[in-house]
């Protein structure tokens, strides 16, 4: 077994294949050819640093109304073979399945942001640099997290005569620096997602996450209740996530276990929300469609939802896919890479301030703060309710009091119970950051979601305990 | 090339490239879901993957590199890629302080238990299975009716330097249903026999004993029932939590707690730290004396069961909690080295693409003295909860606050009404001791999506848990 040779040649043969076995059926395969690599630290030293050659060959059948699909990591011929055997064995087996929206005609993919070859060509030494840029930034204490590049070739081709092959590649850093003080440890967060290496600065990103942990030390317990919040762009990420995952998708506004409403103006006129794959180098989606910028909410208005290609069918009209599947006809179509503007989105990246405010486009809505709190992160939080978007979860990695415009102390970590939609519904935005950071959404995956968001200070957040219950 | 050569060749060639220590897994693995909705299957999925990863120690530094591709030039260069990153690991590192003895490097053959092979019942049979059952709970008035199985066949040949040579083969199946009810502005789901399904190292016999369709019509109806149900009162009460939701507690607030990666930093970025000091290993009183819990991967047919850990180590019980005081965690060996103890065996990896770490086996409480029937006599006011529905702890795993799909009043010793949106909220060591009365009731609950690490590993765990009582829990939080 070789994993060489290009994605589109191994999708091409695969299909070849799949067509000699079943000259009637509708066949789509996809190829995903990615090398992550992770260089992981603790306690300020690497301890866990790893790398993968990984091939993915995907299937999806659709012969006499019937659906199956199937995947395999064994590239030979004898295991594409086995492949095609296993999932022509499935759909003869397969229900009926009526909502199947047909093969993605060729179509043209359209422009994506570019495969920087830096990042693309990233050694362990590279990452292992970033990682000891990090760890030097941050004056003598303790540090963790991660520095991982991901350089990924995707290819699908389909009996409809559609082929298409894209690559892309990004960068990473999530760390954390971290203080003793009397009352236990202060950690500081500081992230970044970039498409290019020489982007990503460790030691920026170092002196950023030890100012929030030198800030943090020995906080102060404050009662729950609802309090005026800045939340940094690390928080408004997990906002943006929720939203993908429960509120725009078509899937989940069909079965009314969404709040989102098309048309509705649902949440406050300074929110304008777009999901952007083609700026993270994404050219098409799992059924083969090109990605696009999808237009979800424009200065409050809900205008849009994500769709694939099943969703938009089930919904007729003028309903299209936007680029939006992931191959899964039970979760539906998903934004991975929502970006939320800021408020002077042509403005140049936010510099660096003193103290624990990310930056200065954060500070700037600090100031307008009478009384309230900085949040720097959110933490396992979990969905109570779908249709309200109510979800629970804790603050992390750097919380202080507002006073007059000025940071004055740090606070213990909060656990909170917020219907995110109202947090954002029309009136509930006091400010919007000028500028907006990228962020990765999780550790690496072969399709990873990425967040893009700006600061945001809201009229309320609804903390329901404190650290100690 | 068999499995075991690949591994060998991936060992040896990690060794000439300047490694002290090196191991290699190769993973052969099969996966099948399939789910339906409403009456119809919604999604068959079936996945194959296989490859070898190796990993190599150069001095303090540890590398790690994975390759689908067996061929023997392709093994070499992963061992050599292996011990390259592991140098360039010593970019940034200090003093390591190794790893603990094995003592006699360990060969050995294991295989799960397992009746009736998943992978030999028919598509057909199994479909049929999930239709009949959405089927059943939409003609009740569920909304969104859902079912599903999953099933895996694993196998792995693990070599080390030290001589290890290991193979192993772990067959797991499960199947769940879940009802939606959608009323006005919230939704309302009831699930059986877990949120997720319960699932085990088993075949499909596992599957047939659970008998969703048996289950369809009541699980429907009462999502029906809970749309006009009164909402969980908020306040100070007696709780009582059923033996699935116990699984959950037990997983989140003492299973993640006592790993050792997580007591010594390693995962302080991502999934957290531990409230658990090593000082007090032995001596912190981390419940009541009802709580006994052990750390235990040879229970048949539980979800973390095996033979070897994916270093190696051969498995066996140990207690993690005994008479309510903490006297073990779940450790690697080379965390166990840094820790100073002298065990390890709970270090697996998701996939053949995947470093090992540490991660739960089976962590479960032993029987208590009581039945479920008998707490509920026993308790004149509290709420009773079942089934999770949400989880959400800090990274210290100290501060929860779980939700239920379920409630009901007890009242004088009987249970009452139904309720809807119960949540409850607590500290954790003051939460276990609160813990007067366990049932012996035990069930080894499997819980199939743990995640941890970066990159994201899903971990397969089992969870022995029965029914308990809890004393001025807080509950009824809501947005």
């Amino acid at each position: 077994m070789s994993v060489t040779g290009s994605p589109q040649e191994l999708a091409t043969r695969v299909l070849e294949r799949a067509v000699a076995a079943s000259p009637a059926a509708e066949i789509e395969v996809s190829v995903d050819h990615s090398r992550p690599a992770l260089t992981r630290f603790a306690n300020s030293v690497i301890h866990q640093n790893v790398a993968e050659e990984y091939v993915q060959v995907g299937i999806r059948v659709h012969v006499d109304g019937r659906t199956a699909s199937a995947s395999s990591t064994i590239v030979s011929d004898d295991g594409i073979d086995a492949l095609v055997a296993r999932v022509l064995a499935a759909v003869a087996l397969a229900p009926v399945d009526p909502g199947w929206p047909g093969l993605t005609p060729p179509t043209p993919l359209g422009a994506v942001a570019p495969l920087d070859p830096a990042t693309r060509d990233a050694s362990p030494d590279d990452r292992a640099s970033i990682v000891a840029d990090f760890v030097a930034a941050a004056g003598g204490l303790e540090t963790a997290g991660y520095c991982r590049t991901n350089h990924r070739r995707e290819a699908f081709a389909n009996s409809a005569g559609h082929v298409v092959a894209s690559e892309c590649a990004d960068v990473a850093l999530a760390g954390i620096a971290r203080r003793a003080g009397q009352s236990g440890v202060a950690d500081g967060v500081a992230r970044m997602l970039s498409l290019r290496i020489a982007d990503l600065d460790g030691a920026v990103l170092g002196a950023r996450a030890a100012a929030k942990a030198n800030a943090g030390v020995d906080p102060v317990e404050l009662p729950p209740d609802r309090y005026e919040v800045v939340l940094e762009p690390t928080a408004v990420a997990d906002v943006l996530e929720a939203l993908a995952a429960f509120g725009f998708n078509a899937k989940a506004v069909a079965e009314r276990r969404s709040f989102v409403r098309v048309g509705e103006e649902q949440f406050d006129r300074a929110i304008t929300l777009v999901d952007d794959a083609p700026a993270a180098g994404v050219a098409f989606d799992a059924d083969g469609t090109p990605t696009q910028r999808v237009a979800l909410v424009d200065a409050g208005r809900t205008v849009g939802l994500t769709h694939d290609r099943r969703t938009a069918a089930a919904a007729g009209g003028d309903a299209v896919s936007t680029g939006n599947s992931i191959g899964s006809a039970s979760f539906g179509a998903l934004a991975r890479h929502l970006v939320l503007s800021g408020s002077a989105p042509d403005d140049p990246p936010a510099g660096e301030v003193d103290g624990p405010v990310v930056d200065a486009s954060a500070a700037e809505l600090v100031a307008g703060v009478e009384r309230g709190i900085l949040v720097t992160d959110f933490w396992y939080t979990r969905v109570l309710d779908p249709r309200t978007l109510a979800i629970t979860g804790l603050t992390r990695n750097g919380v202080w009091l507002i006073e007059h415009g000025e940071v004055t102390r740090p606070l213990r970590d909060f656990r909170f119970t917020q219907a995110y939609a109202q947090a954002l519904m029309p009136g509930a935005v006091l400010g919007v950051g000028r500028t907006t950071t990228s962020l990765p959404g999780d550790t690496y995956s072969a399709d990873m979601p990425w967040w893009t968001a700006p600061a945001l200070h809201l009229a309320a957040w609804n903390f329901t305990g404190g650290a100690s219950g | 090339m068999s499995e075991f050569d690949a591994a060998t060749a991936a060992v040896q060639a990690a060794l000439d490239a300047g490694a002290t220590y090196a191991d290699a897994r190769v993973m052969h693995r099969r996966y099948e879901s399939m789910t339906a909705r409403n009456g119809d299957v919604e999604d068959l999925t079936q996945d194959e993957t296989s490859g070898i990863g190796v990993r190599a120690l150069v001095g303090s530094g540890w590398g790690f590199f994975a390759t689908p591709d067996l061929s023997d030039a392709s093994v070499r260069a992963a061992g050599a890629q292996a011990t390259a990153i592991a140098r360039s690991s010593g970019r940034v590192s200090r003093a390591a302080a190794g790893m603990i003895p094995l003592g006699e490097a360990a060969t050995g053959s294991w295989a799960s238990e397992c009746v009736i092979d998943p992978f030999t019942v028919s598509l057909a049979d199994k479909g049929d299975m999930l239709v009949r059952a959405t089927a059943t709970m939409f003609e009740h008035g569920a909304d969104i009716a859902e079912a599903l199985y999953q099933i895996w066949d694993t196998a792995k040949w693990f070599v080390s330097s030290e001589g290890h040579r290991i193979d192993q083969r772990i067959r797991e199946a499960g199947a769940g249903i879940m009802a939606t009810s959608i009323g006005d502005g919230e939704t309302q789901r009831r699930s059986y026999p877990a949120a997720r399904g319960q699932y085990g190292t088993r075949g499909w016999e596992l599957v047939q004993e659970i008998d969703i369709e048996a289950h369809a019509a009541r699980v429907a109806d009462e999502s029906r029932a809970l749309l006009t149900a009164p909402p969980c009162p908020a306040g100070e009460t007696t709780l009582i939590l059923g033996s699935e939701q116990m699984a959950l507690q037990v997983h989140e607030s003492v299973g993640h707690a006592i790993e050792l990666d997580r007591i010594l930093g390693w995962e302080a970025a991502y999934a957290g730290t531990s409230w658990l000091d090593l000082a007090q290993l032995g001596s912190l009183q981390y419940g009541s004396e009802l709580m006994n819990i052990t750390i235990d991967p040879t229970i048949s047919g539980a979800l973390g069961t095996f033979g070897y850990d994916d270093e190696g180590t051969p498995a066996a019980p140990r207690d993690a909690v005994r008479n309510g005081v903490w006297v073990g965690v779940l450790a690697g060996r080379d965390s166990a080295a840094v820790a100073g103890l002298d065990y390890a065996g709970s270090v697996r990896a998701d996939g053949w693409a995947r470093l090992p770490m540490v991660r739960m086996t089976n962590v479960g409480l032993e029987p208590g003295p009581h039945t479920f029937e008998e707490i509920i006599a026993a308790t004149d006011d509290g709420i009773y909860m079942e089934t999770n529905r949400s989880w959400s702890i800090d990274d210290k795993r100290l501060n929860f606050q779980f939700g239920t799909e379920v409630a009901y009043e007890v009242k004088n010793g009987q249970l009452g009404r139904l309720l809807r949106n119960p949540t409850y909220t607590g500290i954790g060591p003051q939460f276990w001791r609160s813990m007067d009365m366990l049932s012996s009731e035990i069930v080894p609950w499997g819980t199939p999506n743990c995640g941890k690490g970066q990159p994201g590993q899903i971990g397969h765990t089992g969870h022995p848990a029965a029914p308990a009582r809890f004393r001025n829990v807080r509950v009824g939080l809501r947005a």
